[in-house]
């Protein structure tokens, strides 16, 4: 059982030039998606996030169905299928298939899927050369640290953080300016592209009736790592299904609105199988890995499999207050923000991070933006039952549950209510603003404690509602 | 019990069914709605669309039209085309400094890697988005609109639909016809440091359409 890192986040809270990066970068996405989907912008978002949410319903709920299909597909275009369990199986087959076929070189696209079972790492103890090709994934690589955002990676890092990894990493003169770092990667990473013989991408979408992946990016990193090798391999979680092609014209319509506040992403790729026959260019092999690790896990609970919708456009990040300030290193995996929020706990059990699902104030704000309608608060709310009822199991929760207990009891009875009430006012009279917390410390058991850290009540006034009424009543001639 | 069973199993575990129950009922109709948009209308979305992005386009009144855009654009520097047999009766292959890419993988690359610009045709344009639509085939490489910085792509006016609904629906498909399709959004574009846009990352950070 992992506490909150307290520390950590109070070191984010207090960097000014971090708090500001968080802040200006979410803001400018919030900003841009508003405007995407504005009425003049696009006719009926909300009739197209309905849509979307509906065929994700319908796709995970026969979630069997459609991969069968896809399978089915794929194997028709010349593609294969391999099925993981688990992060461990993802990975020796990645390195097996590299040895067989003496892989030196992979050149990897930006894929929330790989970062969750840490692929580079396993794949550079493998011996293997691995080289992550979007600029902010590339940046982070070179750092040796984790993506801040899912979209946006790289989002807490300045100008100049990069051009200090730069100049340290790759031994190149030191530039300053984002265009000429842009550039320096585009050197570099164009050498890559060329020599390597593998290339490895996630997939933001799985066609179960085209057997094809979909891959929507800005940079054309994912457009060279699946064109340039001779070997490319698509790892994508198994619920990244949709059922038909024509389902992308609801999809991307919503996807790079909400993510970026772009119509479209500048390159959207629909791939499947290997170059065929007559075509000129393009990969020999081509291989699909579907991913459970966790996932079916997460298919039993029927209210919250609806956290399988998810289509990691990040606009529950860049709307949500909590991570605006703690920003995205102190969720305790990569997926962060609010779908990061649902997901670990049923990923990982809720026992691990227990404390997670409780840092919500419960605005709402991710479940108004999402795209595919997931009710991320009301998910919350049932992982903290969960949490609830495993820490009773453990015989924890017990000064709560008897606070609680005599709360209920006393707001049941009006003459008990009224004299805790009039008692209640008559402790420390005028500490207003930190009235509960000037009691004496005896009273700070550690589970008011921890609720008296960050808030207090306000005082009691002098004289209770109650009491006011009952004059006003008399006042009037009445009882 | 191989992966693909046990996962197929624990899947219909989860959702409450010990075998697989065939073709589901209740899948939505896919939403495909497509407005009846005029030549002209479609033109001039398609150009607002794309310059927006800093893309350019140039409307030809003729093939020759474009092959003297195409040249003035140039002016000097070099180039690689695609197979498509609108480019080559666009003229385009009469411009100095201008040379077939063929079909031969490993020297189109070799050109496409070194030289100025790709030129291309494209099977499909959107004017919702200002995209082109570009499908791998034995005319259109990959390679051709990725590689070089520059990208011109020739486009007869026929081809310009209405945006991505009508392109589903004309196909339902597309992996019946090819391995790769890619949709073209304006130049090639990074905002990763610093939330500030960079155009030319991996791919061409000038392009130009030419309808023709």
């Amino acid at each position: 059982m992992n506490p909150i890192p307290v520390d950590a986040i109070k070191s984010t809270l207090s960097d000014a030039r971090l708090q500001n990066a968080i802040y200006s970068s979410t803001a400018r996405l919030m900003d841009k998606r508003a405007h995407a989907i504005a009425p003049d912008a696009i006719d009926d978002f909300q009739g197209l996030r309905t849509q979307a949410n509906a065929i994700k319903r319908h796709a995970i709920d026969n979630l069997d169905y459609y991969l069968e299909q896809l399978e089915q597909n794929v194997i028709a275009r010349g593609g294969k299928v391999v099925w993981c369990r688990d992060a461990g199986e993802a990975i020796q087959f990645v390195l097996q298939l590299s040895r067989e076929k003496g892989v030196k070189r992979i050149v990897k696209s930006k894929s929330m899927t790989t970062e969750e079972i840490d692929l580079n790492e396993h794949l550079e103890h493998g011996g293997i050369e691995v080289v992550e090709t979007d600029l902010g994934e590339y940046i982070l690589q070179l750092a040796h640290e984790k993506p801040y955002h899912i979209v946006a990676p790289a989002l807490h890092k300045t100008r100049y953080d990069v051009a200090d990894i730069f100049t340290e990493t790759l031994k190149v003169e030191r530039v300053e300016e984002p265009e000429q770092q842009t550039q320096v990667a585009r050197r570099v990473l164009r050498e890559k592209f060329i020599t390597a013989d593998l290339g490895i991408t996630g997939a933001n979408f799985l066609i179960a009736d085209s057997g094809a992946i979909v891959l929507v990016e800005n940079e054309g990193n994912a457009r060279l790592s699946s064109s340039a090798p001779r070997i490319q391999i698509a790892i994508a979680g198994l619920e990244k299904i949709i059922p038909r092609a024509q389902d992308l014209a609801t999809f991307l319509k919503v996807l790079g609105r909400s993510a970026t506040g772009q119509p479209l992403t500048v390159y959207t790729s629909f791939l499947s199988g290997p170059r065929r026959p007559g075509e000129i260019d393009g990969p020999e092999e081509f291989y699909l890995v579907l991913m459970d690790n966790g996932r079916t896990r997460l298919l039993a609970d029927e209210g919250k499999r609806q956290s399988l919708y998810c289509i990691r456009c990040g606009a529950c990040l860049n709307h949500c207050p909590v991570y605006r300030k703690i920003g995205g290193h102190n969720y305790p995996w990569v997926y962060s923000g609010p779908i990061g929020a649902i997901i670990s706990p049923q990923f990982h059990g809720v026992t691990q991070d227990p404390w997670l699902p409780f840092a919500s104030s419960l605005c709402g704000a991710c479940s108004e933006v999402c795209p595919v309608k997931i009710d991320i608060p009301q998910v919350l709310l049932e992982l903290r039952a969960d949490i609830t009822h495993a820490k009773r199991k453990e015989g924890a929760g017990q000064w709560e549950r008897r606070a609680f207990r005599l709360f209920s009891y006393v707001m049941r009875r009006p003459r008990l209510y009224e004299m805790a009430a009039a008692m209640a006012s008559s402790v420390f009279p005028g500490s207003r603003g930190a009235w509960l917390r000037s009691l004496p410390r005896l009273l700070r058991l550690p589970p008011v404690m921890g609720w008296l850290s960050h808030r207090d009540l306000p005082p009691p006034p002098e004289r209770s509602f109650r009491a006011l009424w009952r004059e006003r009543q008399r006042a009037k001639g009445g009882n | 019990m191989s992966a693909r069973e046990e996962i197929l199993t624990r899947i219909r575990a989860s959702l409450g069914r010990a075998n697989s129950t065939g073709a589901p009922a209740g899948l939505p109709p896919s939403r495909i709605v497509i407005p009846d948009v005029p030549l002209e209308r479609r033109i001039e979305k398609f150009t607002a669309a794309l310059e927006k992005l800093n893309g350019k386009v140039h409307r030809a009144s003729s093939r020759d039209d474009a092959r003297d855009y195409v040249e003035r654009l140039l002016h000097g520097r070099t180039a690689v085309t695609s197979n498509a047999p609108f480019v080559a009766e666009c003229g385009v292959l009469t411009l100095p400094n201008v040379k077939p890419g063929g079909s031969d993988p490993l020297p189109l690359r070799g050109m496409c890697a070194t030289l100025d610009a790709g030129i291309t045709s494209a099977d499909y344009a959107l004017s919702d988005t200002g995209s082109l639509v570009m499908l791998s085939s034995n005319e259109e490489a990959r390679m051709v609109s990725l590689l070089p910085p520059l990208h011109v792509a020739l486009v007869p006016l026929d081809r310009l639909l209405t945006g991505l609904d009508e392109l589903y629906s004309i196909l339902p498909v597309p992996s019946d016809r090819t391995s790769s399709m890619v949709f073209i959004t304006g130049p090639s574009r990074t905002a990763d440091i610093e939330q500030i846009l960079v155009r030319g990352v991996h791919g061409p950070g000038e392009i130009h359409v030419v309808l023709v």
